[in-house]
């Protein structure tokens, strides 16, 4: 478990939360380098399928983030997410996949602090929780016998 | 095949001090596809983007993969760098080795790898990239200006001198927003009402301005070029093309003692009022709330006496339609009250007040007529303490950000104070004396040099009554933080700046970013400082920050003259980057089966109906249609859709499945 880097995905919207982390970055705020960031549009746009496959893939936790309620760029899409997000939620939870490695947040343009917070409360969590060994077996399987379409 | 280059960027030091640029350069000239993969200093400057265009053309690139800022600095600058190669200008992809990762993190071999793996997700993502083309959409050549205030009416005036339509909104029922109340400005003393409301009278006889006064925003649709704003017309009760302005219902008003809001409560007014002598409009409005008619259903004394009938009891709120094209938001702001001061007695002290009313009762026009008078007994006072920063730069009391007026403020309130009253006695209990600005440190010198002003530098712990006196108590920490007393007939309270009341609503309507104190957050802090993250709308003034009156016209200029720019094209070229339903050969013709969920999400209506039809014109299938100009490109119908028949251009599932899979996985 020592030196345990864990691999976690962050996908956020390009309007608060990627904002935010870069206001982290011209704030000169430091934080943990296990999470790197995926743009999306908007967390509306992020399809839930994505989670797991970057659980299939070897991430052991995933962040997802993006304009608080009400502040969205689209007016909507962060709506759309989170009841997505509370229906999968569930789903997944009945699937018996680990729902603590998955955190949901809003990060605004302006919470540059509370972004890096956000990551290193994350990255500690997992830590805590160590490698997600599980899915990654059974994803192996599943990804070998399905290599020629592995990537839709 | 893809052709890829990849050109990583030194930022001087910003990314090569922590990132081992060179390294990440040549672990990714080993991914398949990568043709051609520098480092360079500053890959931004002209020489920079020359090597980028050398290389395309040498190379043949197909992809083009900047490693250095944050793409929302320079994704526009790269773009063009392709396009002026003679490649589509979307086959470039920015790495944020800046902001995601050299700025936030250690320099260590993890940094370096985190940045290789930045790099090669996009390596691999830009592979999926496809050339599009801009959308053009018309462009409506009328603003909106929100807020009345010296921005708002800079920004109108430079607007409309133009040549272009202005809408002006104001919700107060006059315009001249603070700058209005203000005795005189400093550094150099002149009246403030002197020089701003021939602005006002100006805006009123613009032939090209349309002033809505007791007006707010009800409602924004749209986008640049092409708004559809809804505002609604608070009811005046007033016909205002009747009524003359004479002011006789306002005599007659019974309801005479309604606590002024322009005069910050230190004098009264009627129901049926104007806010001031020099308003624009210079009509009255009836104030529902305090009107006798309106509370106890009797009274219509101002119908009676008008003499044109131009009073209107049944009026009601109206909703108007404008089509507008870009927006200018000059919202201003507000100070925090007395009441929010506990240690100086949360309000209860009438002869505690706070800056905005010292400059009423410093103005001629003010309740006292320019001369200074406690408001409790009337009396001139003959010691009078000023506190700069009350609230403002103090954590403890959520506001750590510097009200940056208030220095300057201050000085002229002691000025204005021992230019009134000769024997009186002024101390100001200061932090640090921020006076930068043209003549603005001259100006403070001036307050202590010439005009006596003592100045101790100390905060002030509390202040309480005894004898008819407020003892002020602080330290003086320029003396070895030695406790002081002082006795004052009345304590200014420089109280901090804060965003006008309704800013969060209003950015929440207007979908533009604010920060946590709800001051709208500017597109970016030094190049796009009047700019929002929302084309088409722009900030001018103290609602993105608190500003003094040179730097919020400025701003307003600013903003004016990005709206002309903007103008000045007949069509605007947008972000293709949206949405679209796939299509295929018959039978299929797509694989859309028609649920229209996709519709029920659509933040923009930019979702409808087609019908495919046969030769004989018998529909065999409907299936959705994103309307490329009402489409902005959020996704949400791309996620939602069951049949994954909708992808959307830049974010397609290729594309960040393609992310995902590559940025945790070796290659």
């Amino acid at each position: 478990m020592e030196n345990f880097e864990p691999k976690i995905v962050a996908f956020v919207c390009n309007w608060c939360t990627y904002a935010g982390a870069d206001l982290t970055g011209t704030s000169r705020i430091k934080y943990s380098a296990n999470v790197k960031i995926i743009r999306f549009p908007c967390t509306g746009r992020i399809d839930f399928m994505l989670l797991l496959k970057a659980f299939a893939n070897g991430a052991d936790g995933i962040m997802v983030s993006g304009c608080h309620p009400n502040d969205c760029h689209y007016t909507s899409g962060n709506f759309h997410a989170r009841r997505r997000w509370i229906v999968f939620r569930t789903l997944l939870d009945f699937l018996g996949i680990d729902t603590k490695r998955i955190v949901f947040s809003w990060v605004s343009a302006a919470e540059g602090v509370k972004w890096a917070e956000m990551v290193n409360n994350t990255v500690s969590e997992i830590i805590k929780l160590g490698p997600y060994k599980e899915y990654q077996e059974i994803a192996k399987e599943y990804l070998q016998n399905n290599e020629e379409d592995g990537n839709e | 095949m893809a052709r890829i280059g990849v050109f990583i960027c030194h930022c001087g030091e910003n990314i090569s001090s922590t990132v081992d640029v060179v390294n990440v350069a040549d672990e990714i000239a080993k991914i398949p596809g990568v043709v051609h993969s520098v480092d360079y200093k500053y890959m931004c400057s002209d020489p920079g983007q020359t090597l980028i265009i050398e290389a395309i053309k040498e190379h043949k690139l197909t992809g083009v993969i900047v490693g250095a800022c944050s793409p929302r600095m320079h994704e526009g600058t790269f773009r063009k760098a392709l396009e002026v190669a003679g490649l589509n200008p979307y086959m470039c992809e920015m790495a944020n080795l800046r902001e995601h990762c050299s700025w936030v993190h250690e320099k260590s071999q993890k940094t370096t790898n985190k940045a290789y793996d930045l790099v090669k997700m996009l390596v691999e993502k830009v592979k999926h990239n496809e050339s599009l083309h801009s959308i053009k959409v018309p462009v409506t050549k009328t603003a909106l200006v929100i807020g009345g205030g010296v921005a708002g009416i800079q920004a109108s005036l430079d607007i409309a001198n133009a040549g272009h339509n202005v809408f002006l909104i104001e919700r107060e029922p006059s315009i001249g927003g603070h700058m209005s109340q203000l005795s005189e400005t400093f550094p150099t003393l002149d009246c403030s009402q002197c020089i701003l409301t021939p602005r006002m009278v100006e805006i009123a006889q613009h032939p090209n301005i349309t002033l809505y006064t007791y007006s707010e925003v009800e409602k924004v649709e749209g986008f640049i070029g092409n708004f559809k704003v809804t505002i609604r017309k608070k009811a005046k009760s007033l016909d205002e093309k009747a009524c003359t302005g004479c002011g006789l219902c306002i005599t007659k008003c019974p309801n005479k003692k309604i606590p002024n809001e322009f005069e910050q409560g230190l004098g009264n007014r009627t129901a049926i009022y104007v806010p001031f002598p020099q308003a624009v409009p210079n009509k009255p409005v009836i104030d529902k709330i305090n009107c006798t008619y309106y509370t106890k259903g009797k009274c219509k004394i101002c119908e009676k006496v008008c003499p044109t009938k131009a009073i209107r009891f049944d009026q009601e709120d109206e909703l108007v339609e404008l089509q507008i094209g870009a927006i200018v938001l000059a919202t201003g702001f507000d100070i925090k009250k007395t009441d929010f001061f506990p240690e100086y007695g949360y309000g209860k002290y009438k002869d505690i007040i706070d800056g905005l009313q010292f400059e009423r009762l410093a103005s001629a026009s003010g309740p006292t007529a320019g001369a200074i008078r406690r408001p409790s007994d009337g009396k001139e006072p003959k010691t009078i303490v000023f506190l700069a920063c009350a609230g403002s730069r103090d954590s403890a009391k959520g506001i750590p950000y510097c009200s940056k007026i208030c220095c300057m403020y201050t000085a002229k309130h002691a000025m204005l104070y021992q230019h009134k009253v000769h024997d009186g006695k002024a101390y100001i209990f200061y932090m640090d004396i921020r006076a930068a600005g043209k003549n603005y440190d001259e100006f403070t010198r001036r307050a202590i040099e010439e005009d006596g002003a003592n100045y101790i530098r100390g905060r002030v712990s509390r202040i309480y009554e005894r004898n008819g006196k407020l003892i002020v108590v602080g330290a003086d920490t320029l003396m070895g933080a030695v406790p002081v007393e002082i006795e004052a007939d009345m304590v200014v309270l420089a109280t901090a700046a804060i965003s006008s009341k309704g800013s969060e609503d209003l950015a929440q309507k207007l979908h533009v970013s604010y920060d946590q104190y709800h001051f709208f957050a500017e597109a970016h802090p030094k190049l796009k400082p009047v700019e929002t993250n929302t084309a088409g709308i722009m900030l001018a003034g103290a609602c993105q920050s608190p500003k003094d009156i040179p730097e919020s016209v400025s701003a307003a200029s600013g903003a004016a003259s990005k709206v002309i720019g903007l103008f000045s094209n007949s069509e605007l070229s947008r972000d293709p980057l949206i949405a679209y339903v796939n299509k295929s050969a018959p039978p299929i013709f797509s694989t859309c089966v028609g649920c229209f969920i996709c519709e029920s999400v659509c933040p923009y209506n930019a979702i409808g109906h087609e019908e495919i039809k046969d030769r004989d014109g018998v529909i065999i299938k409907t299936i959705a249609y994103i309307n490329p100009s009402l489409c902005q490109g959020c996704g949400t119908c791309v996620a939602i859709c069951r049949t994954k028949s909708i992808d959307i251009h830049g974010y397609s599932n290729k594309q960040v499945y393609t992310e995902v899979i590559s940025l945790l996985n070796d290659i």
